[in-house]
């Protein structure tokens, strides 16, 4: 894939103006708040944002898996596909029933790791069985074939005795192992689309990279798109093309992965950045975003963000910002992009880093801007 | 920043440590196979390795969540690796506290904020009356970043961030010595773990509190750590200040460990391999190895060929500038 070129007939999700609540004792959660994203063939895009902001609820939603308690409000999901006649097809999924979405589409087109893997896998079958069966059923492959692809996805993924496991069930297998058969089911079907959420935080830093590096390799041999949510932000550098921030229900702010992190412009996006040490960090402390994220059961005016941003605006508690067009693929949601705000500059411990980050890779990040 | 008397005793000992499970008849998972390290007080010990290498098994042993198969833990004087009499028994539930992964997991979800906090001093009978307890209990909540109200909540009605400051608390009430912290933030949200941390450092400021920091995220556990331990499928390959471990590894396992943290320089990021490291292609045998020191404070797991081996290696990549981790 030639470096954030998107080509419009490339294009494989399409997600506009969605909008998810959830019907609780308490009232009306809005979970979701007019997400609008998209996914082209064989790019990564990461999902980074605070906890409960939306993430699992978005990904989940496209794979037709919603609460009974939870409502698309509004919104479309388009997805495109070679159907079974060579055609280029595009559905709504939002349009379709869960299980016609898991009939057609589960484990052959679109393939989810969730956060627990537990949840994914069936604890009275053998990992070879939940393995081979879906390989049998949409690849057709026979019982022989199946074993063999099964074992050597065993192996990429870093399970040693593959064929020892491959007769366990999942609790004779540490959480880290489990974790691993997950992605190895989810990769067994030649999926289009690869949807990880925290598929590694189980897992420890040589089979994370391992993992990783094998995904990367699957989607330049086949253009796997992938969406990845995770709050490792080294995983994100490492990984992701594109990466999406989102903060109570929206999405914030939106890039390529060089503009978001050498240039992050939301004060979200800074506190999330400034938080996490990098092997650099000397100071003694670490920069925390103070407060908590807001309650969604509540009308939310202005920027979410207000109450905990030290640079908030008069105006961001009382209208919300609309997505500023930075320039270049960038876009962010907050009133510190309208031309007519005033210049504030990301913290100083940011600064520094962003300024050692750039100098490290020796690039100029607004020149590639200029040139996008 | 508290000073460290490393010519002290140390807070703990621990001395080829073993700890076996039995599966069956024929097998035997050698989860811990002989480890010792020492922690001084009012430091942080970092633990890190992969999934399944044992660091877990070490830190339950230690608390005597299980029997040690073999081996010496002195904890502050207090020999607790055997049978414990009822005062060691009475001195370890005082002063050495486990914070868990999963805080939901660990707090009953039927009882108040303030009862689970306050259950580690009722066990302990370390308050004078009703008033006492709710003081305490109030304070150490205070201390942990939570308030007032918080304490008649149920686990439930909290965020991840608040529960984990919860089991802290929970921990910490007892005033111990030494706390375990087993991926006490690996499931918290980047911002809240800084704050956990941070929580947890003014806390070690404050109060001298030791830890023994058990954690995949390496970057964190270089920021927390003043010394790190490197475990590899039951034993310590290699310790060191966390100066020691991040400019000078010199087991491959370390190395491959070091070289497998992602950064978050994208640019950079892209380009990076990790380095591998295949112990049985290497030819490498644990059992056979003995702890070779490089400084005081600095040793690995090896035999004489290995450690010259390994050290030769370390020595031509720092020349050749290549340590960038
Ligand atoms: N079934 C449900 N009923 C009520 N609220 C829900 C339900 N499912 C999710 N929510 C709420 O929707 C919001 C988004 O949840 P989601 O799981 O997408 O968060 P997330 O970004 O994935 O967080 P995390 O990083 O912790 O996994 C949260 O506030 C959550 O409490
Ligand atoms: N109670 C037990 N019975 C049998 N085997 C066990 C038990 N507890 C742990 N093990 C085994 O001991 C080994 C070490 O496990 P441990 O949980 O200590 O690893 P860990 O280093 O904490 O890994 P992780 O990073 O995945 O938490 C593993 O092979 C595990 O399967
Ligand atoms: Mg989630
Ligand atoms: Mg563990």
């Amino acid at each position: 894939m030639e470096k954030f070129k998107r080509n419009k007939e490339d294009r494989v999700l399409s997600i506009r103006d969605l909008n998810i609540s959830f019907e609780t004792a308490g009232g009306v959660v809005k979970a979701i708040r007019g997400v609008r994203m998209d996914l082209f063939k064989g790019e990564t895009i990461a999902i980074v944002g605070e906890s409960g902001s939306g993430k699992s609820v978005t990904v989940k939603t496209i794979m037709g898996i919603m609460a009974a308690n939870g409502k698309i409000e509004s919104g479309t999901i388009n997805y495109t596909f070679t159907n079974e006649k060579g055609e280029r097809e595009t559905v709504d999924m939002t349009k379709l029933s869960q299980k016609e979405i898991r009939y057609r589409f589960n484990g052959k087109h679109i393939a989810m790791v969730f956060q627990d893997p537990m949840t994914s896998l069936d604890p009275t079958m053998t990992i070879g069985k939940q393995i081979t069966e879906g390989m049998m059923l949409h690849l057709h492959l026979t019982r022989e074939e199946a074993n063999q692809r099964a074992i050597k996805l065993l192996t990429d993924v870093g399970i040693e005795n593959p064929e020892k496991r491959f007769k366990q069930y999942p609790h004779q297998l540490s959480g880290g192992m489990r974790q691993r058969v997950v992605i190895a089911i989810a990769l067994a079907c030649d999926p289009d689309i690869l949807i990880c959420d925290e598929p590694t935080t189980a897992l420890d830093v040589t089979i994370q990279a391992k993992i990783l590096e094998l995904i990367k390799k699957i989607q330049q041999e086949k253009e796997l798109s992938v969406i990845y949510i995770t709050h490792d932000l080294g995983v994100v550098a490492k990984v992701a093309d594109y990466v999406d921030v989102m903060y109570a229900g929206r999405i914030i702010e939106k890039g390529n992965i060089n503009e978001v992190f050498y240039d992050p412009r939301h004060p979200y996006t800074w506190g999330l950045l400034a938080s996490m040490p990098d092997t650099d960090t000397n100071s003694k402390r670490l920069f925390a975003i103070p407060g908590t994220p807001p309650n969604l059961l509540e009308e939310i005016v202005g920027d979410a963000f207000a109450p905990r941003n030290p640079f908030a605006l008069a105006i961001d508690y009382k209208a919300e910002p609309p997505m500023f067009n930075v320039g270049g693929q960038h876009r962010v949601a907050s009133w510190l992009c309208d031309p007519r705000a005033p210049k504030i500059d990301p913290p100083e411990q940011l600064q520094e880093r962003l300024i050692r980050m750039r100098a490290e890779t020796g690039m100029s990040v607004v020149n590639e801007k200029e040139g996008a | 920043m508290t000073e460290i008397n490393y010519n002290a005793e140390p807070l703990l000992h621990v001395e080829n440590l073993k700890q076996h499970f039995r599966i069956n008849r024929k097998f035997t998972t050698k989860a811990v196979d002989g480890i010792s390290f020492d922690i001084w007080a009012g430091e942080t010990y970092g633990l890190v390795g992969e999934s399944g290498s044992g660091k877990s098994t070490t830190g339950r042993a230690l608390i005597r969540l299980y029997n040690p198969t073999s081996g010496k833990i002195i904890f502050d004087g207090h020999d607790i690796s055997g049978n414990l009499s009822s005062a060691d028994e009475k001195f370890l539930r005082q002063n050495m506290q486990m914070i868990f992964q999963d805080p939901m997991a660990c707090l009953n979800p039927r009882k108040k904020v303030s009862e689970i906090i306050a259950q580690g001093l009722e066990i302990n009978h370390l308050y004078k009356d009703k008033e006492d307890l709710e003081q305490k209990v109030l304070a150490i909540i205070d201390k942990v970043g939570l308030s007032k109200e918080h304490a008649t909540r149920y686990p439930a009605q909290f965020s991840g961030g608040q529960r984990q400051r919860i089991g802290i608390a929970r921990a910490l009430v007892t005033n111990p010595k030494l706390v375990i912290a087993d991926e006490a933030i690996s499931a918290l949200d980047v911002s809240i773990q800084a704050q956990v941390v941070n929580l947890m450092k003014d806390l070690q400021d404050e109060l001298g509190t030791t830890y023994l920091f058990i954690a995949h995220d390496l970057s964190m556990v270089k920021y927390i750590s003043d010394r790190i331990g490197v475990m590899h499928l039951g034993y310590i390959v290699e310790t060191g200040t966390t100066d020691e471990i991040f400019t000078n590894p010199i087991h491959p396992y370390t190395i491959s460990l070091l070289s497998a943290i992602p950064h978050p320089n994208p640019v950079l990021e892209k380009k990076r391999v990790s380095i591998t490291y295949d112990k049985a292609a290497e030819g490498v045998d644990y059992s056979k190895g003995v702890n070779h020191a490089i400084t005081k404070t600095h040793s690995v797991l090896a035999t004489d060929e290995e450690f010259e081996k390994w050290t030769r290696k370390a020595e031509m990549a720092h020349e050749a500038g290549k340590l960038n981790y």
